[in-house]
């Protein structure tokens, strides 16, 4: 047995560690949570779509307590905090590791001319949607599921919410999308989330190992398609909300 | 000396067959208890190395690139040859034979080249099974092309890089056998010195280049396969570490070096644009399926032509002399390589040159487009076409290429037997590094099958004969020959190291001796030209022991060492060059004395005189080397002026 | 034309006395050469620079080189922010002169990847590769096969497109591009082109696994699917290769005998 086969089968812990802590494993892992992320998304827009209804938000706030207390979606939202935590988790590994497979930075470099900056970009567009995301959680899902359980009775919402007795969700959001700040922060978070979808998106599919002439063009398309219109439905909320306030 | 070619008995056809049962084998057990050492890991050597450690030999491979891939045979383009007959077009082993014995102008060991023919076959399954992408047609058979010198298609290819694909084939076998343990390989090792051990060659010693330390490795046999010394005219398509320095070294121990006068100059190459030039880049000959070669017909168009008052493709048809056709109808533009270099010559020299120093000719597809179309075209040399774009700037789908000839290939090398064992016992020589199967001029597409043959299906049987009278015993790396061989390449180097003071660069002194060999030693030759050469080599070398400058220490990574240890090979291998030259006053191949010639221009054999081997034997520095003859018989080809008319 | 250059010049090797990878001591230094003319290729150049610093008594720069015909893939240089240089498809050896303009400022650096340390100036030990291929780059086939070459038919396309993928001169420019020096598109090549063949399927499961095992091991970083490795690969060898490892890595491990 030479070196190399040695080195290879002193490391084994077993095939499927060995399958997920591989470079491609990793990779995979990464891809397989972004693309839950991405069906999240769509989900998740159609329940903010609902603040757009001309009700005063009633809709909007069935959708929201259907959301927070129905058991499958419960099951879901916590695969779906997992895959949030292990995307962010394998990020932080995987830069790392890419990191240390260069010690040393090239003196002048010009990567522009061999790929586009939203590939090279991931994490630093990532960081900017993590920070929308703790930023979001605390202020529109924290306070809720803070104060929410409890004062549901009998299955019907109680418009009360939080100390003030007055506030219910749609009015969190609707308080907070009337802060310019706030609106200009959120839109600036989608434009980052478009550009990590428009690379995310099809990376997924090409780690996964599809790559066909006949269907990535198809893929790409789809991948653009979605990465500009998912962000902007959501950019688009605020900014209407904030113009017909 | 009397040299024994080992030749075996019996009719051509079945020597082979007779001699692998007649030889000694060495039991599978006891295999492993030899160590086999191989430099160089080309064809020929990755080869030999991956079979013999399959068999079960220890074996220990070098190589002086940074990876056993990057050894010069990868840069082969048209193909390689075997007799299958797929194409169904009369093709045999005998008729292989027949192409190879006649391209060599009959100067070839007939036996040598018979086996070659026979093993040709096996190459292409083996080649196959590793994996190897030769071009296929549409129902999934293997594809063949036409090439110089044959009137069959029986050349396998993969695009333009054959050597490329059969090299990495070679490679991944080898590969294999490091991963199995029986195969050590040293990268970045260069060959410095043969160790002999009572009488016969036990190891060798080897600088490492990477930090510089000399280090000794014993062995039961050494093979060489460290390809030619083309770039002994330092302008040739070899590679810029090609070097002779292995087998210089073995000569200099008493391995005998044969035919070194026999050099191919090969007709398509992009020709040299300026002193600054480091190598010559070669076309694949087999653009000279579809390309056809010409001249403007008189001196005064080809003078326009030269000043850019006029451009190629303005000129009427009626204006183009394309002379190998007219000259030779029957092979056309396909004759051997050494007939087209030589037109190519006779036309420049005629003041038809058509480029700016007069030194080219033209190789024109237009007609070739307009017939098949730009499409089959490029299938075909899509990635010659480019790579001649990116060297001159020039789009040959839309002016007709720029070519001439350029050194290529070295016939000559050490002289073996037919085990490929050279006159040191336990060293052999393979691949281009010998000097057996192409006489004097090498057929195209027949250098891959050479390498591979010897490697993979020649050594493996041959070297067993030799090591099954071996004892198992080792010498020891500090066995006095061991220490005396370090020391010798210590001081040599030593001579070297520190010459801060010199006055000239090796690059420089390099130049001049290249210019010396192509000016007096290159395409054609002359007694005169010949005599005033050994002198100019022998002045140079001089100067250059004297006056040539290396920066740096030997305890280090020094390319400028590295360089100067193999052009002061070259500078004793050049004389060398001439001297065969010289002594050989007929034509043969690649070889043309311009005394010795046709009323028609052609090259002129004396068969009565020549026809044999002329191995060196070494006398010592500065010393006249003394010639041994083995005498070359033809029982199975009639000897005829070569004609391809 | 006349230009000044940037050279990295590192006299100390990246690998230090106990074997360990560490950044040796090196910097940028400029140099200035004059009279170039368009038609030199790169390396020309280099050889005219070395030329002028030995005449000079200075240490000439190290740098790789052999076959100077973009096929043996030891040219290994980071010119101007690219690997080989601006022009696509072409290795350095094959890039000229004429790239250039009068007065340019070219800034030329080894490959740098930790699985690449730097041996002197702008010269790599790139054997990472070579421990790649040993651990299963190859077909297990002994030297004296008897099937003939024609036995077994390899549709063109297969063929063609196996033989797109065996382009690869394992130079490297791909680890060199990658931000995250990865190797995937250098082995998922040669993964590639022995799994379309019939004659590499036998051992597909256990080679994929094995090659990728290695090149974990050597330290190259993970693909992010930038692109730059085939955007700069001189024998264009397409990102699908690495998706196609991909999906072979994922069926080997998931179906193979190897627990």
């Amino acid at each position: 047995m030479s070196s190399t086969t040695q080195k290879i089968a002193k490391d084994k812990k077993g095939w499927f560690v060995d399958m997920m802590t591989s470079t491609i494993g990793r990779k995979v892992l990464m891809a397989l949570t972004g693309i839950f992320l991405c069906l999240f998304l769509i989900i998740h827009l159609i329940g903010n779509l609902q603040l757009l209804k001309n009700d005063g938000g009633t809709a909007f706030n069935e959708y929201a307590h259907f959301m927070g207390s129905n058991p499958l979606i419960q099951t879901v939202s916590i695969l779906n905090f997992t895959f949030i935590i292990l995307h962010i988790v394998y990020s932080i590994i995987l830069t790392r590791m890419n990191m240390q497979a260069r010690p040393r930075k090239y003196a002048y470099s010009k990567p522009a001319a061999n790929s586009n900056w939203r590939s090279r970009k991931m994490m630093a567009l990532g960081s900017i949607i993590l920070i929308f995301l703790i930023v979001h959680l605390v202020y529109f899902w924290g306070k809720m599921k803070l104060t929410h359980y409890g004062l549901v009775e009998e299955g019907v919402l109680v418009k009360k919410f939080g100390t003030t007795d007055q506030l219910h969700l749609y009015d969190l959001v609707n308080a907070a999308f009337s802060d310019i700040i706030m609106v200009v922060l959120y839109v600036v978070s989608m434009i980052a989330l478009a550009f990590h979808l428009s690379h995310g998106f099809q990376s997924a599919f090409q780690t996964f190992g599809l790559n066909h002439v006949k269907y990535t063009p198809l893929i790409k398309t789809v991948g653009y398609a979605f990465a500009i219109l998912i962000p902007l439905g959501y950019a688009l909320i605020p900014i209407i909300m904030f113009a017909t306030k | 000396m009397q040299l024994d070619s080992k030749v075996p008995e019996g009719p051509l056809a079945e020597k082979w067959n007779k001699h692998k049962f007649d030889i000694k084998l060495v039991n599978p057990a006891n295999k492993r208890k030899y160590d086999v050492i191989v430099v160089g890991t080309g064809l020929a050597g990755g080869a030999a190395a991956a079979s013999l450690a399959e068999l079960g030999y220890n074996v220990k491979a070098f190589c002086f690139q940074d990876s056993p891939r990057r050894a010069h045979s990868i840069a082969a383009q048209g193909g390689i040859n075997a007799a299958k007959n797929y194409q169904n077009d009369g093709d045999s082993v005998f008729r292989l034979f027949y192409d190879t014995v006649k391209g060599g102008d009959y100067r070839s060991r007939e036996a040598n080249v018979h086996r070659l023919a026979e093993v040709s076959v096996n190459i292409i399954d083996q080649c196959v099974a590793q994996g190897v992408p030769f071009a296929r047609e549409y129902g999934g058979l293997l594809d063949n092309r036409s090439f110089g010198g044959a009137q069959v298609s029986r050349t396998f290819y993969a695009r333009g890089q054959t050597g490329q694909q059969l090299l990495l084939g070679a490679y991944s076998a080898l590969s294999r056998q490091v991963d199995s343990g029986k195969v050590k390989m040293y990268t970045r090792s260069e060959m410095l010195d043969l160790v002999m051990v009572d009488g016969k060659a036990r190891g060798i010693v080897v600088r490492n280049l990477i930090n510089g330390e000399i280090e000794s490795h014993s062995a039961h046999a050494v093979l060489l396969c460290t390809g030619g010394y083309g770039n002994v005219f330092f302008l040739s398509t070899n590679a810029m570490g090609s070097n002779a320095t292995a087998a210089w070294r073995a000569h200099r121990k008493g391995a005998l070096f044969a035919n070194p006068c026999y050099t191919q100059i090969h007709p398509t190459c992009i020709p040299v644009s300026g002193g600054h030039q480091s190598k010559l880049t070669l076309m694949s000959e087999s653009l000279r399926n579809d390309g056809r070669v010409w001249v403007p017909r008189t001196k005064e168009l080809a003078e326009k032509v030269r000043s850019g008052q006029l451009k190629a493709n303005d000129i009427k048809e009626a204006d183009r002399d394309y002379y190998l056709e007219t000259k030779y109808p029957a092979f056309g533009n396909l004759v051997p390589r050494d007939v087209a270099s030589r037109n190519a010559k006779m036309a420049c020299d005629d003041g038809r040159g058509v480029n700016k120093e007069g030194q080219a000719v033209f190789l024109d597809f237009r007609d070739a487009i307009k017939r098949d179309g730009k499409d089959l075209i490029s299938a075909k040399y899509g990635n010659l076409f480019q790579m001649y774009h990116k060297i001159t700037d020039e789009n040959p789908y839309e002016v007709p290429m720029k070519i001439y000839p350029a050194v290529h290939y070295t016939m000559g090398g050490l002289w073996v037997d037919y085990n490929l064992m050279t006159t040191v016992p336990g060293c052999y020589a393979l691949g281009e590094a010998n000097f057996s199967d192409h006489g004097a001029n090498r057929l195209g597409a027949s250098a891959l099958m050479q390498g591979l043959a010897d490697g993979y299906f020649v050594i493996p049987y041959t070297i067993g004969d030799y090591l099954a009278r071996m004892p198992y015993d080792k010498v020891a790396t500090d066995h006095p020959e061991f220490k005396k061989a370090e020391q010798e390449v210590k001081d040599r180097i030593a001579k070297f190291v520190g010459k801060s003071e010199g006055t000239k660069t090796v690059d420089e002194f390099h130049k001049e001796l290249g210019k010396i060999m192509w000016e007096y030693c290159g395409m054609a030759r002359n007694t005169e030209g010949l005599t005033k050469a050994k002198k100019m080599i022998q002045e140079l070398r001089a100067d250059f022991h004297k006056n040539v400058k290396v920066s740096g220490g030997d305890k280090e990574f020094n390319q400028t060492l590295e360089k100067v240890m193999r052009v002061a090979d070259f500078m004793e291998l050049g004389e060398l060059m001439v001297d065969d030259a010289l002594n050989r006053s007929e034509s043969c191949g690649g070889h043309f004395r311009e005394e010795s010639q046709t009323d028609e221009g052609e090259a002129k054999r004396k068969d009565d005189e020549f026809s044999y081997v002329a191995a060196w034997e070494y006398k010592g520095e500065n010393q006249q080397a003394e010639l041994h003859k083995e005498a070359l018989e033809f029982e199975n080809v009639k000897l005829t002026q070569r004609s391809y008319k | 034309m006349n230009l000044t250059l940037q050279i990295w010049r590192q006299n100390k090797p990246d690998i230090n006395n106990n074997g360990n990878y560490q950044n040796g001591e090196g910097k940028m230094t400029e140099y200035k050469v004059a009279d170039i003319s368009p038609d030199m290729s790169f390396l020309e150049m280099l050889d005219e620079l070395n030329e002028d610093l030995l005449k000079k008594g200075d240490d000439p720069v190290a740098f790789d080189h052999d076959c100077r015909e973009g096929i043996c893939g030891m040219c290994s240089l980071y010119i101007n922010g690219q690997p080989h240089g601006p022009e696509s498809g072409t290795t350095a050896c094959q890039l000229h002169m004429r790239s250039f303009k009068d007065g340019d400022t070219i800034y030329i650096e080894p490959w740098r990847a930790k699985a690449f340390p730097v041996v002197k100036d702008l010269v790599v030990n790139r054997s990472s590769f070579d421990r790649i291929m040993q651990a299963g780059g190859y077909v297990s086939v002994n030297t004296g096969v008897t099937v003939d070459a024609n036995e077994i038919p390899v549709a063109k396309t297969i063929a063609d497109e196996a033989f797109n993928m065996a382009a690869c001169i394992g130079c490297g420019a791909c680890v060199a591009a990658c931000k995250n020096a990865s190797a995937m598109l250098f082995v998922s090549a040669k993964v590639s082109q022995l799994s379309l063949l019939p004659q590499g399927k036998a051992e597909r499961k256990k080679r994929v696994e094995r090659m990728v095992a290695q090149m974990d091991e050597e330290g190259f970083g993970a693909c992010t699917n930038t692109g730059a490795c085939s955007a700069e690969c001189p024998k264009d060898i397409p990102l699908s290769s690495i998706a196609r490892m991909n999906r072979e890595y994922f069926e080997a491990k998931i179906t193979s005998n190897n627990v």
